[in-house]
C-alpha cells in the first residue's frame, strides 16, 4: 500500500515534541503525542486563511488508480488538499483521494468488496462537515472540499488507532503477519506512540476453519472483509460476524469448515495476523522471502502468481493483480499445491534393470539407452505425449524431435482423437475471461467451472451477483455457488435447444449478449464433433457469434491444452497407442497405462514420481514449473511466462533441453540450443505463442467442415474434475492438497 | 512454606484486583459460538408449531415477499417463546429457512441481541435491570437476594427448572427504580407474558418469586402500594392545577 513512505513521513514529527513551548507536556500525559493535535479546532482556524497553492504539481494516482468516465456529463470536480480532481459521479471521498494520489489508511474498505465503513480509520475532514467523515462511505460531491493532512485528520486517525489497538495483542514478534501487517504499517504511520489502555485485553477462541486457514482470532479488528469476502466472491455464507460490543467476534457459530475453493484468499485481504495460512505458520518472515512473478500450471486459467522463495525452497505462493484473468484471488490448489514441490521429486536419470529396481544413471547413459532404442523401433511405432502440465517450448521440441524419427503420434493428454485444431477459435474462450462479465445468459455445457477452472466460476459468479444472468447448466448435478437451471445431463438436451423445442433456447435468442461454454472433458468424448456441431446450430441460431460479440467458448482443463492445440499435437488414431513400442511420455500421468503394450519401451520425463513412473523403463527427471522459463497459453488464449524461483532438484534439467539432447545424442540435433532460437522456431508454427503477457483473439471463420456422419449419443455428460484439489502431478504429492480433500470434498 | 504463604496472599490479591477489572457483565445468556450438546445441535428436529406456523405466515406477510429476512426477528422471538424460552441452534436453523437465508445470517441476529437466549432458561427468566437508575437504587442487592434465595448462579436455571435469574439493560422504568422482568414461558407461546414488576425491594422480590413459584396472578407494575403507576409517593406535589392548553400557532403567519 505504499504505506512505508507515509511511516517514515509520520515518525519525524514525534522528535518535535522535546522542543515543545510547553515544558508541561514531560508531566501532563497528553491525550495525543503531537502537541498541534492537542487543539485540532484551533489549529484548523488558524491554517484556514491560507492563500490556495497557483501551480500545483501533478501527482500520481495511488496504484495506478485510473478515472473512466461513461458519460462526460458525470464527471464532477472535487478538491483533495486543495489540489482539484475530475472524478466520476458516484465515486466515494476515498476513491476521490486516490485518484488525487493521497493514500487514505483503512481496513475495511476493499475495493473488490461492499463497503462496510466499521473500522472509522478512512476517516477525512471535509469543509463544512461538523465532524471527520469515514471516506470510504461517503460519496464524492461536486466542490466537496476534501483535507487529509489537516490536524482534525490527523486526530480522528489517531483516536481510531488507539481504539483498534486496545483489544489488538502485543503479539508482533510471534506473529505470521509480521512485516506485511497492516495494522502494524499503519499503526506507524498514523498511530499514536502511546495509549492509554490499562485494563485487560480481551481474548477470543480460535476457530477452525480447515485445513488452509489459521485463526487467531483475538488479533481480529472486526473489518468483516472475510465476512464480505466468503458471502460475496467465494459464496459461502459461512463467515458471520457473532455477538455484539467489545464481544464481538468473527465466526461460524456452529463448527464448520470453510469449504470454498477460494478460501485461501482471506489470509490476503486480512489486514491483521487473525487469518493466516496454515501450511506457511511459523515457516519464514516476509522480508527473508525472494518474490517470483510466475503463472500458475494447476489449471488452465492461469492465474498470475508470485512465488515466494527462501534458497531452494518454494515457501508460499500469493496471487498477482491482473484484472483479464484473476483480478487478484487465487484458488486454493494455486495457493497451497506448493508443498507438492518438495515431495515425490525425481533427482536422477534411472534405468530399471532386470530386476525391475531402477538404478539412478548418468545422464550420458540414460538417454544413450532412450536413443538407441529409438532408433531400433520402426518409426510409425513411437508415440509421444506431452503432459498437463508441460510448456509450450518443450511441446515444441517433443513434436519436433518425433517428427524427424518419422512419427507423427505425438500429442497432448486430454485430447480426443482428431480434435479440431485447425479453428483457434473452436478450442480457445473467445469471450475471454473479463469478458464474461458482460454477459446476461451463461450456457455451461458438460462443464462444472467451479473445480474446472475456479477462477472463471468466479467471474460468471460476480456477473451473475451483478447483473442477474441466467446460467443454464447441462451436465451432471453438481455444486454451483449462484443461481442456476439444471436443464439435464445428456447431450440430447443440447439437440432440444439446438432444434428449439426447449425453453431455454429462447432465453437464449433473447439475450444481449448469450455465452455458451463448453467443458474441455467434452474433447475426450466419441461424440465430440456431433457435440461441437449442435452447439454451433445453437450459436447461430442464439446470435452467439456476432462481430461485436463472440459468446462461444471452450474451458479447456490443463495447463498445457491450448497451446498444445495451437501446436497441434492432437492425435490422430485411436490405435496408435496401442500399436506402440516407444512410448515417450514427457510428464504425462493420466494417460490409460492399460493401453500400452507390455513389450513397448516406455520413457517418462517429468519432475514428480507419479502414476507413469509405475510403468517407466527410463526416468529423465525435469524441472517443474517453479523453476524453469516456460511458456503458457490460458483458456482465453493469453500467452504468459513462468520464471525460475527456485533451482531445479538433483540432476534435473529444463524439459526442452532434454529433448534437445537427446536429440543430439539420437544423431538428428534439434537447431536450437537457447530458449529464445526455440521461441524463434515456435513462432513459424504459431506466432501468437511468442507474444507474451498478450491475448491474440481468435477469427471466427465459418469455413466449411467435414461432414458430421455420427449422432449425438445418449451418454450423459462426465465429470472431468473428480477432486479439485488433486488434478496433477504436483498436486497429487502434496500433504496438504491431500488434507484437503479429506477434509473438505463431500463423500 | 513462606513462598507458599506469600503465593496464596498474592492470589487473594489477585483475586481482589479480578472482582474490580471484570465485572461480570455478560448480558447474554451463552457463548458466542456454539457448542454441541445432547439437548442443543444441528440434528435435533426443530419446527414451528401448527398454531405457530399460522402466526408465521402473519409475520411474513408483513413484509415485502423478497425482503423475507425482515421477519427474523419477530420468528426468533416466537421461536424463543415456543421453545421455553431459549433457542437451540436447530431453532435458528428453521427460522433461516423460513426467512430463506443463510443460517449464519440468523445466528448473527441471534447472538447480537441480548433477549435471544440461546441456553436452557427457566420457566420464569426474571431480568433484573442493571442499568445507571436501577443499579444506584439497589439492583444489585435485589440480583443478589434472588440469586441467592433461588441459590443459583446467574443464568444459571433453578433444578426444578422453573427459574433462571438474569441482567438486562435499561427497559425505561427508571421512575420505578428498581425494577425485574418476568419473562413466563411456562405456558408457551400463546399464554407468554413479559411483565415489569417495579419498585422492588429485596423482600419483595423473594416474595415474587414464591408468588409465581404457587402460581398466583399478580399485578404488574409498581409494588410499591403507595405509589399509583409512576406517580410519586402519597399523591402528587407538583402540577396540581389544571394543565394550561398548548400555546396556538398561527399558521397563517408562518
Amino acid at each position: 500500500m505504499g504505506l512505508g513512505l507515509l511511516a517514515s513521513k509520520a515518525v519525524r514529527p514525534a522528535s518535535r515534541i522535546l522542543h515543545s513551548p510547553n515544558p508541561r507536556n514531560f508531566l501532563l500525559r497528553t491525550i495525543v503525542s503531537k502537541p498541534e493535535l492537542k487543539k485540532p479546532e484551533g489549529a484548523a482556524a488558524q491554517t484556514q486563511p491560507e492563500p490556495p497553492p497557483v501551480d500545483l504539481p501533478p501527482r500520481t494516482p495511488v496504484a495506478g488508480a485510473r478515472v473512466h468516465f461513461d458519460n462526460p456529463d458525470d464527471a464532477i470536480e472535487v478538491f483533495v488538499d486543495g489540489y482539484p480532481v475530475k472524478i466520476p459521479k458516484g465515486m466515494t471521498v476515498l476513491q476521490a483521494c486516490e485518484v488525487a494520489g493521497v493514500d487514505i489508511p483503512r481496513f475495511c474498505y476493499h475495493s473488490r468488496l461492499s463497503i462496510a465503513g466499521n473500522c472509522r480509520m478512512c476517516l477525512v475532514e471535509v469543509e463544512k462537515s461538523p465532524k471527520p467523515v469515514a471516506s470510504c462511505a461517503m460519496p464524492a460531491l461536486p466542490g466537496m472540499k476534501i483535507k487529509t493532512d489537516t490536524p482534525v485528520a490527523k486526530k480522528a486517525r489517531e483516536g481510531v488507532m488507539e481504539f483498534l489497538l486496545m483489544n489488538h495483542p502485543l503479539d508482533c514478534p510471534i506473529c505470521d503477519q509480521g512485516g506485511e501487517c497492516d495494522l502494524q504499517d499503519q499503526s506507524m504511520a498514523f498511530g499514536s506512540d502511546r495509549g492509554r489502555f490499562t485494563e485487560m485485553k480481551r481474548s477470543v477462541v480460535d476457530k477452525n476453519l480447515g485445513p488452509l486457514v489459521k485463526t487467531v482470532m483475538t488479533r481480529c479488528i472486526q473489518c468483516t472483509r472475510c465476512v464480505r469476502f466468503a458471502t460475496e466472491v467465494a459464496g459461502v455464507q459461512d463467515l458471520g460476524m457473532l455477538g455484539r460490543g467489545s464481544g464481538e467476534e468473527i465466526g461460524t457459530y456452529v463448527e464448520k469448515l470453510m469449504t470454498s475453493e477460494l478460501s485461501g484468499n482471506v489470509i490476503d485481504i486480512c489486514p491483521v495476523g487473525a487469518l493466516t495460512s496454515k501450511p506457511f505458520a511459523f515457516k519464514a518472515r516476509n522480508w527473508e522471502l525472494k518474490g517470483t512473478e510466475s503463472i500458475d500450471v494447476t489449471d488452465a486459467v492461469g492465474s498470475n502468481i508470485r512465488i515466494d522463495s527462501r534458497g531452494p525452497e518454494v515457501m508460499r505462493i500469493v496471487p498477482r493483480l491482473n484484472e483479464d484473468i484473476n483480478e487478484e484471488w487465487i484458488s486454493d490448489k494455486t495457493r497451497f499445491c506448493y508443498d507438492g514441490l518438495k515431495r515425490q521429486r525425481l533427482n536422477d536419470p534411472m534405468i530399471r534393470g532386470r530386476d525391475g529396481r531402477f538404478k539412478a544413471v548418468s545422464w550420458r547413459d540414460a538417454l544413450a539407452v532412450v536413443a538407441e532404442i529409438a532408433h531400433q523401433t520402426k518409426p510409425e511405432e513411437i508415440v509421444g505425449i506431452s503432459g498437463r502440465l508441460s510448456d509450450t517450448e518443450s511441446m515444441m521440441a517433443l513434436k519436433d524431435f518425433l517428427n524427424r524419427m518419422g512419427s507423427d503420434n505425438v500429442w497432448c493428454e486430454g485430447i480426443g482423437v482428431n480434435t479440431n485444431a485447425d479453428l483457434r477459435s473452436g478450442y480457445i474462450m473467445n469471450t475471454s475471461i473479463a469478458g464474461l462479465e458482460k454477459a446476461d445468459v451463461f450456457l455451461l455445457v458438460g462443464t462444472q467451472p467451479r473445480v474446472e477452472a475456479a477462477m472463471v466460476n468466479a467471474r460468471i459468479r460476480k456477473t451473475v451477483k451483478a447483473t442477474q444472468a441466467k446460467v443454464g447448466y447441462i451436465g451432471p448435478p453438481t455444486d454451483f455457488n449462484y443461481d442456476h437451471q439444471h436443464l439435464g445431463a445428456d447431450p440430447q438436451t443440447l439437440l432440444d435447444i439446438a432444434e428449439g423445442r426447449h425453453p431455454f433456447s429462447k432465453t437464449i435468442s433473447n439475450a444481449k449478449n448469450p455465452c455458451i461454454i463448453v467443458g474441455g472433458g467434452v474433447l475426450e468424448r466419441k461424440d465430440k464433433d456431433a457435440i461441437l456441431a449442435t452447439i454451433e446450430t445453437i450459436a447461430k441460431n442464439g446470435k452467439v457469434v456476432r462481430p461485436d460479440w463472440n459468446g462461444l467458448n471452450m474451458l479447456l482443463l490443463h495447463a498445457a491444452q491450448t497451446a498444445a492445440l495451437d501446436l497441434g499435437l492432437v492425435p490422430r488414431s485411436e490405435k496408435s497407442l496401442e500399436s506402440a513400442k516407444f512410448v515417450y511420455l514427457m510428464g504425462a500421468d493420466d494417460v490409460n497405462l492399460e493401453q500400452i503394450p507390455n513389450d513397448a519401451f516406455v520413457v517418462y520425463q517429468g519432475h514428480h514420481g507419479d502414476k507413469s513412473v509405475y510403468r517407466a523403463n527410463v526416468i529423465l527427471p525435469a524441472a517443474a514449473f517453479s523453476e524453469k522459463e516456460g511458456t503458457y497459453e490460458n483458456t482465453e488464449g493469453c500467452v504468459q511466462q513462468t520464471l525460475p524461483a527456485v533451482p531445479t532438484v538433483g540432476d534435473a534439467r529444463d524439459d526442452w533441453k532434454i529433448i534437445r539432447a537427446l536429440s543430439e545424442v539420437a544423431g538428428m540435433r534439434l537447431p536450437y540450443d537457447t530458449i529464445s532460437a526455440i521461441r524463434a522456431r515456435i513462432k513459424t508454427v504459431a506466432p501468437n505463442l511468442v507474444h507474451m503477457d498478450e491475448r491474440e483473439p481468435a477469427i471466427f471463420s465459418s469455413l466449411p467442415k467435414p461432414d458430421i456422419t455420427e449422432k449425438v449419443s445418449k451418454t450423459p455428460f462426465g465429470i472431468a474434475v473428480e477432486n479439485f484439489y488433486m488434478t496433477d502431478a504436483i498436486t497429487r504429492a502434496s500433504k496438504i492438497m491431500a488434507q484437503c480433500s479429506a477434509a473438505l470434498l463431500k463423500k | 512454606m513462606l513462598g507458599r504463604l506469600a503465593a496464596k496472599r498474592l492470589n487473594e490479591i489477585r483475586q481482589v484486583f479480578r472482582q474490580v477489572l471484570f465485572p461480570s457483565r455478560a448480558f447474554s445468556t451463552a457463548l458466542n459460538y456454539h457448542l454441541d450438546s445432547p439437548d442443543n445441535n444441528p440434528d435435533l428436529q426443530w419446527e414451528f408449531s401448527a398454531v405457530n406456523k399460522e402466526k408465521v405466515k402473519e409475520i411474513l406477510s408483513h413484509y415485502p415477499s423478497n425482503y423475507k429476512q425482515s421477519a427474523v426477528i419477530p420468528l426468533l422471538d416466537l421461536a424463543q417463546q415456543q421453545h421455553g424460552g431459549w433457542l437451540p441452534v436447530s431453532a435458528m436453523n428453521a427460522v433461516a429457512k423460513v426467512v430463506e437465508v443463510a443460517p449464519i445470517r440468523v445466528y448473527e441476529v441471534a447472538t447480537f441481541y441480548s433477549m435471544f437466549n440461546r441456553t436452557k432458561v427457566g420457566k420464569y427468566h426474571l431480568l433484573v435491570c442493571g442499568t445507571t437508575p436501577c443499579m444506584i437504587r439497589g439492583s444489585r442487592e435485589i440480583e443478589e437476594a434472588l440469586l441467592q434465595h433461588l441459590g443459583v448462579k446467574r443464568n444459571e436455571v433453578t433444578k426444578d427448572g422453573l427459574f433462571s435469574v438474569g441482567e438486562m439493560e435499561c427497559m425505561g422504568c427508571c421512575v420505578n427504580a428498581p425494577m425485574i422482568t418476568v419473562a413466563d414461558y411456562s405456558n408457551g407461546s400463546e399464554g407468554y407474558t413479559y411483565n415489569y414488576y417495579e419498585d422492588v425491594t429485596p423482600k419483595r422480590v423473594v416474595e415474587i418469586v414464591e408468588m409465581l413459584r404457587k402460581g398466583e396472578k399478580l399485578p404488574p407494575g409498581t409494588q410499591n402500594p403507595k405509589r399509583i403507576k409512576c406517580g410519586p409517593e402519597g399523591g402528587n406535589t407538583t402540577l396540581l392545577s389544571e394543565p394550561k392548553p398548548p400555546p396556538c400557532r398561527d399558521l397563517d403567519s408562518c
